[in-house]
């Protein structure tokens, strides 16, 4: 054959030997005309924008036939400067951008540093919004759940894990949808309280979709938990067993899926979990299908938090009792969509000049951190997302850094894969449910 | 507004030198004096507005807020606190040389750690039935600009035993940011050395493959340092331009 004639399979010569890059071609006349080199190795690049590797995660692997003989992954694809962005802006304007780190769990970034921040100030948010946070955090864990499901039902060919996922996810959208006002990207949870009160018909919506989404629930399990292909698929495929998970640093359902029942909500308790009944599903696979039966009990104790949580929510305040951090102007809908209250904006343009200076001052100076630095956490759906909140006493922060659950995750991916088939890289790396917004920042 | 920093970063980081070598070959340890751990949050502020070359029309010209540096500890230092440091001297001899200043702020412990004695702690931490580390939470960077060592590596670790955290801080000067790899005590220090190497320029000895993660293999600088330029075009609106945000007029 020769090196440059043909158009499939151009070749170079290299330090480790001749390599040929194969980008198309029907694969017998290709490695047909490699001659005696077809049995080298050979490393295909899966990604960035490959389907079954959740967003633009790009995997290089070194086949032998059509095992995994070497995994490295290659992030960055996504990364947007989140944590620069927020030295430069203000500390409530800081949500905005973590909000989109992971953009399938936001309000668990908006809560892991709405903590720090409040850690910093030395404030506590009243005990209304903490129970409305504690809701969404739910309902937010459920959704993402259901992505996690649904898009490893895709890559794994069962189409109906898909579809029933992401319409039991639109459920839980829904629901987030009508408390923010978005379906991703909330910024509702804000240092200090959350930006507004649950409208009308809030609570009914949460009861309806405690009843809808068990039935979901249910219908997923009895769609795959006894589905022989799924069980083949998953069963015994991407084994990372405890010793593996701490020294990776591995947290979340994959660490309960080994075993370990460790769980943030249970052992370091913040905003009244504490005081709530639930349990820490744990398998002992440390395989993908045993990540799968933990998500889907994760999810069953999340409805019975939620359905908790809303028979204790009492009318009271959702700000700090404390005018130099609250927000100062309740939002609502008015005839041109949401806004500052009309009773606000009318208090502030032709009662008090007082509270339009302070109002002004607040939203574009806002308010100054004490210096100093913390490091708070919250069970996020992936495992442990943690927020290192450094400030200088200044209006804007100094240092915000991620502790981003799908970025160490991540670094699994070669431990759960080498040595099985690449069909089953596919099933490995859908189990560590990694987002790419939240790996990349 | 300066340019992205343009230095010459050594690339010495010896991946063949396993993490216990690195314990026994410790580098020559500098005079304490030199690394007294002058970590001031932030520089020091002026006036209120962000303006400057204009006289000062505010009347807050004169305002100045000097850089914060958290106190040292004294002891007890309250809760499990104690118990750590107490069972820190007790698993490694060289406590004293190692921990430049103890910080408790927040109900957070905060050990200043000479880098030379990085591995030696976190050994510790990690192995004495009295502390058990078992956890590395995550490993970032802080650039304190304005104190010679500018550079902070934070460590954070997590006791799943006794549920405790602790926060390890090594500080670096710009023109010597080398400290020992985590690799080899926690596997998780991987990618995360590898971001805080990306974002601040911070050279962790001894790590398998210290290279860029997160930005392009050939990018220049590091974006995280706070003389790098978050970037960005100014925005033209009915007329008007509005600079881009790390240009703008901002409440100091």
């Amino acid at each position: 054959m020769s090196d440059t004639t043909d158009q499939y399979a151009p070749s170079r010569a290299t330090t480790e030997g001749r390599v040929f890059n194969l980008s198309g071609g029907d694969w017998d006349s290709v490695v047909g005309g490699l001659g005696e080199f077809h049995d080298d190795r050979l490393i295909v690049n899966m990604g960035p924008q490959h389907p079954s590797t959740h967003g633009v995660l790009r995997l290089v692997l070194e086949l032998d036939g059509e095992s995994v003989t070497d995994l490295r992954a290659v992030i960055g694809y996504l990364h947007t400067g989140i944590e620069k962005n927020t030295e430069f802006r203000t500390w409530t304007q800081g949500v905005t951008f973590l909000t989109r780190a992971d953009y399938l769990a936001p309000l668990f970034n908006e809560s892991a540093y709405c903590m720090g921040v409040e850690k910093l100030l030395g404030v506590e948010v009243p005990e209304r919004a903490q129970l409305i946070r504690l809701i969404l955090m739910e309902i937010n864990r459920v959704s993402s759940h259901w992505v996690a499901l649904a898009t490893g039902g895709m890559e794994m060919g069962a189409l109906t894990a898909m579809t029933n996922g992401l319409r039991a996810r639109e459920r839980c959208l829904d629901v987030l949808e009508m408390v923010t006002g978005l379906r991703m990207n909330h910024a509702f949870i804000r240092p200090g309280g959350i930006a507004q009160d649950l409208p009308d018909g809030a609570v009914e919506k949460m009861r309806e979709w405690v009843t809808d989404i068990r039935g979901e629930i249910a219908g997923l399990r009895r769609l795959l938990a006894g589905q022989p292909i799924w069980i083949g698929r998953l069963k015994d495929v991407g084994w990372l067993g405890v010793e593996g998970c701490l020294s990776l640093g591995i947290t979340g359902p994959m660490l309960r899926a080994a075993g370990l029942p460790w769980d943030l909500r249970k052992t370091e308790p913040y905003w009244g979990y504490e005081t709530f009944d639930f349990d820490v599903p744990t398998q002992d696979g440390g395989d993908c299908w045993a990540r799968f039966l933990v998500r889907l009990d994760e999810m069953d104790q999340s409805a019975r938090i939620v359905e908790q949580a809303i028979e204790r929510l009492e009318p009271g305040p959702i700000w700090v009792d404390d005018p130099k951090i609250a927000w100062p102007g309740q939002l609502s809908i008015g005839p041109d969509g949401m806004g500052t209250s009309l009773a606000h904006v009318q208090k502030i343009m032709n009662g008090s000049m007082e509270s339009l200076i302070h109002h002004f001052k607040l939203v574009t100076e806002g308010f100054r951190v004490p210096p100093g630095q913390v490091y708070t956490a919250v069970e996020s759906p992936r495992g442990e997302l943690g927020a290192h909140v450094v400030s200088d006493g200044g209006t804007r922060p100094y240092r915000v850094h991620l502790r981003e659950p799908s970025f160490v995750n991540l670094q699994s991916a070669a431990a759960l894969s080498i040595g099985g088939m690449i069909s089953d890289v596919i099933a490995s790396v859908g189990s560590i449910d990694p987002v790419m917004g939240g790996v990349d920042r | 507004m300066t340019g992205p920093t343009e230095r010459p970063v050594p690339e010495d980081s010896a991946p063949e030198q396993s993490a216990a070598d690195m314990v026994g070959s410790t580098p020559a340890p500098e005079s304490t004096i030199d690394r007294q751990v002058d970590s001031p949050y932030g520089t020091e502020r002026r006036g209120m507005f962000g303006v400057a070359g204009s006289g000062d029309t505010t009347g807050f010209g004169g305002l100045v807020r000097e850089p914060w540096t958290p106190p040292t500890a004294e002891r007890p230092y309250g809760g499990y606190f104690d118990e750590i440091v107490d069972g820190l001297y007790e698993a490694y001899a060289q406590a004293e040389q190692a921990i430049q200043k103890v910080v408790v702020d927040r109900d957070e412990l905060t050990l200043h750690i000479a880098r030379e004695h990085l591995i030696g702690v976190a050994t510790a931490l990690r192995d004495d039935p009295s502390l058990r580390f078992e956890l590395c939470v995550g490993v970032s960077g802080v650039d304190y600009l304005g104190s010679v060592h500018r550079l902070h590596s934070v460590v954070h670790l997590m006791s799943m035993t006794y549920r405790r955290r602790v926060r390890l801080e090594v500080s670096v000067s710009l023109e010597d940011p080398h400290l020992p790899s985590l690799t080899g005590l926690y596997p998780t220090a991987d990618w995360q050395e590898r971001e805080t190497y990306d974002m601040f320029g911070i050279v962790y000895d001894g790590h398998p493959a210290l290279t860029r993660i997160l930005m392009p293999d050939d990018w220049d600088g590091h974006p995280q340092r706070k003389d790098y330029p978050l970037g960005g075009v100014p925005v033209q609106y009915k007329g008007a331009t509005i600079p881009p945000p790390d240009e703008r007029r901002a409440y100091k």
